[in-house]
């Protein structure tokens, strides 16, 4: 762990992500300071350019733009984290019980993942969310229904490599039942690969999220990144600023997280690397 | 023959993928709140009663779940996609009426990235460690994290607003009436943007899966036996590694056909493009559940004729497949 550790501080792309994730973090949790006031509320004059009173102007309807991203920041990582952690959770059940039971479990198991893996993601999280009414949770459900096939073919290999090992026949020799072995020895043994592969699905879950509120399927309650977009595009022409300073965020988000992510691999799973 | 083998067979291998999207569909539509008839008719409440009761007859709404979900598979296999209220018209032709655009923008974005993204990879691979890789591996990073959509409004700022180079938007010039070339020329300055806005993440994409496919490619014997020969530096990349590097990019191609059709939805939406895109949006805007529930079982099934296709490149590319 101490050297992964030391591996990813030599790695200066990563530590510049970090830098970025850090100042997305410190900006979330200062935002009840910096901007008091509710996102949705009216504070201004509509469509001031940026550089005036307001740092990245107003909308069409004379909210602060920067208040509105700094509400977004929260959004998008609460969700971006949530659908991971959520697919993480679905993702190791399938692929730790296709990878410990093996045969007819693992074949079936497998197909389904195939199957999820092979249908156009991106639809099928809209229909969800449309389907349930748009919503944080539902949009938490779909982004996880299309993340989770990944994580599951790692947790199926990892296992099927570990369920070979001299110390899992041990324990199994020594009457250790299912739950414990895989609990107690297999999961810990994998828990590295599966947090680096995970960091880089924060990053998709990001993208997606911004996808569907940008098509209007975010909580309309909630201030998020694309819904900021969707709402700018209307006067794309006279207002440029409204549209343009949520991208950036959304861009410089999610290369932080994909260079930490891409540190994290090299770092804790060095055989994984260049794949 | 033995091609024609092959193809029955991966073709048999598609036939569970096909069943299982009907169900996922049959899923979601139980998943949904209120009554299935009110989903299959679209928005709620725009239906006639009379209609929402012959709905409920056709789909045997009011028989048991197994005979209903029989009912549907049947319909679905018909290509029996169901009415769209909203638009008047059945789901199959709305959507059929939009599949050209929409082939064409995935096409020329699908072909795009896939030759500059090779190129690029080979450039960053030929060069490793020079400004050429850390240049090109820079900007695959940005595009890798930057949203389609967003980088569509972006162009339009600047290249049709500010600058007038190119349309805003649409599939070509209203009331133009081009015929010949002209029509063409017309439609190629209306693809320009969308297909770069759709093709700029698979582009980073496949740069970065060839670079190191390229490298992985170069330490082989075979390439030090090429160079031992006599063999220039282009003669072996081109005639040696460039085929044995392409096929880790075609399984990658195949893997990512289903996102690029999620990608067009979005980017269609930014350019007023006419396709199923588009279709998906304003199937949202008025919630014709049915409708998106038809496009979704299209653009599946889309995506396993075109792993088909890979698969086939695949063969072409690699004669030691076996068939």
């Amino acid at each position: 762990m101490r050297s992964a550790l030391a591996r990813f501080a030599r790695n200066r792309l990563a530590l510049l992500g970090a830098a970025v994730l850090l100042g997305l973090l410190a900006l979330v949790a200062l935002t009840p300071l910096l901007f008091p006031d509710d996102p949705f509320r009216l504070v201004g004059p509509a469509l001031q350019p940026p550089g005036g009173r307001f740092l990245l102007g107003t909308d069409t309807l004379g909210r602060d733009v920067a208040a509105e991203i700094a509400y977004g920041a929260r959004t998008s990582l609460m969700i971006g984290l949530g659908a991971t952690l959520a697919a993480i959770l679905f993702g190791t059940l399938v692929g730790g019980l296709a990878g410990y039971y093996r045969g007819g479990v693992e074949i079936a198991l497998m197909r389904l993942t195939e199957f999820f893996q092979t249908i156009p993601a991106f639809v099928l999280a809209i229909l969800i969310v449309a389907i349930l009414s748009p919503s944080l949770t539902s949009e938490i459900v779909a982004i996880a229904a299309v993340s989770w096939p990944g994580i599951a073919r790692l947790v199926r290999g990892e296992f099927v490599a570990l369920g070979g090992r001299e110390f899992v026949l041990a324990c199994d020799g020594l009457g250790a039942g299912d739950a414990r072995i895989i609990f107690r020895h297999m999961l810990p043994n994998c828990a590295s690969a599966i947090i680096a592969v995970g960091s880089l699905l924060i990053g998709t879950a990001i993208l997606i999220e911004a996808g569907l509120a940008f098509l209007g399927l975010g909580d309309p309650n909630v201030m998020s990144w694309g819904l900021i977009i969707s709402a700018g595009r209307a006067v794309l022409r006279s207002a440029w600023w409204i549209c343009t300073f949520p991208g950036i965020a959304i861009l410089l988000t999610v290369l932080g997280i994909n260079l930490v992510g891409d540190g994290l691999n090299e770092a804790m799973n060095p055989r994984l690397r260049e794949r | 023959m033995r091609l024609a083998r092959f193809l029955g067979h991966r073709l048999l291998l598609a036939i569970p993928v096909i069943l299982g999207i009907v169900v996922l569909n049959f899923f979601l539509i139980h998943l949904a709140p209120g009554d299935a008839a009110s989903v299959l008719a679209g928005e709620s409440g725009a239906a006639s009663p009379e209609y929402m009761e012959q709905l409920r007859h056709k789909f045997g709404l009011d028989q048991p779940m197994a005979t209903q979900f029989g009912v549907y598979l049947l319909n679905m296999l018909h290509l029996d996609l169901g009415y769209s209220f909203r638009n008047d018209s059945p789901v199959a032709s709305l959507i059929l009426d939009r599949l050209w655009p929409t082939s064409l923008l995935m096409l020329t974005a699908f072909g795009t990235a896939l030759v500059i993204g090779t190129l690029l990879g080979l450039a960053a691979a030929t060069g490793r460690n020079s400004w050429r890789d850390a240049v090109i591996s820079l900007v695959s990073l940005v595009a890798y994290a930057t949203p389609g959509f967003w980088l569509g409004l972006m162009m339009i700022v600047i290249f049709a607003i500010r600058l007038g180079w190119l349309p805003t938007s649409g599939f070509d010039t209203v009331g133009a009436d081009n015929e010949g070339w002209d029509e063409v020329w017309d439609v190629g300055r209306h693809l320009v943007m969308p297909a770069v806005a759709l093709s700029l993440f698979y582009l980073a994409v496949y740069a970065r899966v060839m670079r190191a496919s390229v490298l992985e490619q170069v330490g082989m014997d075979y390439v030090t036996t090429a160079r031992a020969k006599g063999q220039t530096e282009t003669r072996v990349m081109t005639g040696h590694v460039l085929r044995n590097a392409l096929l880790p990019v075609v399984t990658m191609a195949g893997v990512q056909a289903g996102n690029l059709i999620g990608g067009s939805i979005v980017v269609e939406t930014v350019f007023g493009w006419p396709g199923v895109g588009t279709l998906a949006f304003n199937a949202l805007q008025s919630r014709d559940l049915n409708l998106l529930l038809g496009i979704f079982f299209v653009s599946a099934c889309l995506v396993v004729v075109i792993n088909l296709a890979v698969d086939l490149v695949y063969v072409c590319l690699d004669p030691r497949m076996e068939l």
